[in-house]
């Protein structure tokens, strides 16, 4: 039965892995409908877990249901600003050992999964949202909250509606300067913060196969920003080369059918794309790069989960080789996980943010999250890589976040303004 | 600490908010990442719109926002700051996805009703249903909020998954699980 449906022409990729994986497989489900789906893996980081562990102990469960399908990230205050965080990282050290789940702290939980252990067809629940990065290589990962990641933690299984489905095309080339990160802003500025509310995002066309892993991942990661469920990369040879070097092996692989319908379908012609930014809370607009003038940056942040990878990185450096950060300015770069930090180091890139005048930070949230290594004072303007530009993210309610690529950010970082990387690539 | 399960009829005034009221307006990751306190997370309700907000809630308030009401993080603390400042119900034209999983979740009732924004002013006493899912506004009009599954609003009704929990010895989608296997 499973078969029939993972070759069933009609079935968009929500609708063939929910019905293949839920309520003991084998029974289709259309969009709409409310399935029961059994977990393969479960996360919670450092500011949904301690209360996730509260709800679980008082829901007076005694295990958990499958300790090594359980990941507990330290990693949105790594290592702990102040004694109050500190003491809710105690309360997650001690869960883990009485419970024997997995415990990784100081690499960001999104980019640590897709480096060491989700695979394509895997269900994954996170206790944050940006978990729908990880599909990027054709997991279900969407974010929940923390009694539900409690429930789960109890039970594997939680309630789904499988989501309609939106198609988006991607054709054609990038010009110089521009990158994945541009895509998901352009198409968040088209479609509005919740353009993809309860949404199946499936990215497709000639130039998706064209993007690497990383290049994915931000996509999926940032497509959270219009609201979505899912964010859907399809396995293919890309996925299959990752794979094969990481020495890990798909679940399943599933593919869209090619009759699926879509609640609405988009093209993007990458050739179109400007270096994009995506401008503060209130009066969030998309614009390009050159439209800015002279917009003083009090801070430049490069990292996060949405653009702190090994690839991010990598451009950001060559950007500020030979480069100084603008006085006035302050340049901040966060690997997104241990293993981008020492790679960064051992590759030379570190150096060259060292020698810009840039901060070179280990791996963690803080900076994105207003906690530390890069929190903003009043009425501070920042540009930043990372995904979200509300009012008050960062630090002070009065300061004002721009959003933007690594390119963008590290060209900006050199002009203490609001630049387009073109000139420097 | 838990509060109440919430009663079949609501009455109270309306605070009305805007579209697009994300999480970090409505608690701040710098507040919400230093406390496991349900009564020290309601301290920051609202917080990016008004820092005295906590200090201005009556116990009862309702309310009544625009579009994608708690857009962005997974963050539960956002519905439970809300639910500990003394608000008793959201009605919204529509919800982000994650707050109003976790609404259910914690047993804060949140009710989908488009319009309902143009029919509604600051502090207009109106009165919500969850018997019959519907919100009756100042002047007598009815509006029925859209439909949400029976295990959803019966999980809500019980004051959310620990209550339920504590209750039953099981979570409302597997008793759905027992029903799906048979039909």
């Amino acid at each position: 039965m499973s078969q029939t449906i993972l070759n069933d022409d009609s079935l968009t990729f929500a609708e063939k892995i929910i019905s293949v994986k839920a309520d003991g497989g084998g029974k289709v489900h259309h969009a709409g409908e409310i399935a029961v789906l059994p977990a393969d893996m479960a996360m919670a980081q450092d500011s949904t877990g301690p209360l996730a562990i509260k709800v679980f102990r008082e829901m007076g469960v005694q295990k958990v249901w499958d300790p090594k399908k359980i990941h507990l990230v330290i990693d949105h205050s790594f290592p702990a600003p102040d004694e109050k965080i500190a003491n809710l990282h105690i309360l997650i050290r001690e869960f883990v050992k009485q419970q024997g789940v997995r415990l990784v702290e100081g690499s960001i939980s999104h980019q640590h999964l897709l480096e060491n252990h989700v695979v394509p067809g895997m269900v994954l629940f996170g206790a944050d949202s940006h978990t729908c990065q990880a599909g990027a290589i054709g997991a279900f990962a969407t974010g929940i909250g923390s009694s539900e990641m409690a429930a789960l933690w109890a039970s594997g299984k939680l309630w789904v509606r499988v989501p309609e489905s939106l198609k988006i095309n991607l054709i054609g080339q990038f010009k110089k300067g521009v990158y994945a990160r541009d895509v998901i802003t352009h198409f968040i500025g088209m479609v509005g913060e919740d353009g993809g509310n309860y949404k199946s995002l499936e990215w497709k066309g000639p130039a998706a196969k064209n993007l690497s892993i990383a290049s994915r991942a931000c996509i999926s990661n940032n497509s959270m920003e219009c609201g979505c469920k899912l964010s859907i990369f399809e396995v293919d040879p890309a996925t299959q080369d990752y794979f094969k070097t990481a020495n890990r092996k798909a679940m399943l692989e599933i593919h869209a059918g090619p009759k699926a319908k879509y609640k609405d379908e988009y093209d993007i012609d990458l050739g179109t794309l400007e270096p994009e930014v995506w401008g503060p809370g209130n009066e969030s607009k998309v614009r390009s790069a050159g439209e800015f003038g002279d917009t003083h940056l009090d801070e430049v942040f490069i990292g996060s989960s949405t653009n702190g990878r090994y690839e991010d990185l990598m451009v950001a450096s060559k950007i500020l080789k030979g480069h100084k950060v603008k006085p006035g300015t302050r340049c901040i770069v966060t690997p997104a996980s241990r293993n981008v930090f020492e790679r960064a180091i051992k590759e030379g890139l570190a150096e060259t943010f060292l020698e810009s005048g840039a901060v070179f930070t280990n791996a963690t949230c803080g900076a994105c999250v207003g906690t530390h290594l890069g929190v903003l004072g009043e009425n501070e303007v920042c540009l930043s890589t990372s995904p979200r530009n509300y009012v008050g993210r960062m630090g002070a309610s009065t300061a004002k976040i721009y959003l933007a690529s690594p390119a963008t950010a590290a060209a900006s970082a050199i002009e203490g303004k609001i630049a387009s990387p073109g000139r420097y690539l | 600490m838990s509060l109440p399960a919430p009663s079949s009829v609501i009455r109270g005034r309306t605070w009305v908010w805007p579209d697009d009221v994300n999480t970090d307006i409505i608690i701040p990751f710098r507040f919400k990442a230093r406390t496991n306190d349900p009564v020290e997370m309601a301290k920051y309700a609202m917080y990016g719109f008004d820092p005295e907000f906590y200090k201005k809630v009556k116990p009862g308030d309702l309310f009544v926002a625009g579009r994608n009401f708690g857009g962005g993080s997974s963050r539960e603390q956002a519905p439970v700051a809300i639910k500990y400042s003394g608000v008793a119900a959201v009605v919204a034209e529509s919800f982000a996805r994650i707050f109003y999983r976790n609404s259910f979740a914690i047993g804060l009732p949140a009710l989908e009703v488009p319009g309902i924004t143009k029919q509604v002013k600051l502090f207009d006493e109106i009165s919500v249903s969850l018997q019959d899912w519907t919100v009756t506004t100042k002047d007598g009009k009815v509006y029925h909020a859209l439909k949400v599954p029976d295990f959803l609003r019966g999980l809500m009704r019980e004051g959310g998954l620990v209550e339920y929990y504590k209750k039953h010895k099981s979570f409302p989608w597997e008793r759905l699980e027992a029903t799906a296997s048979t039909t």
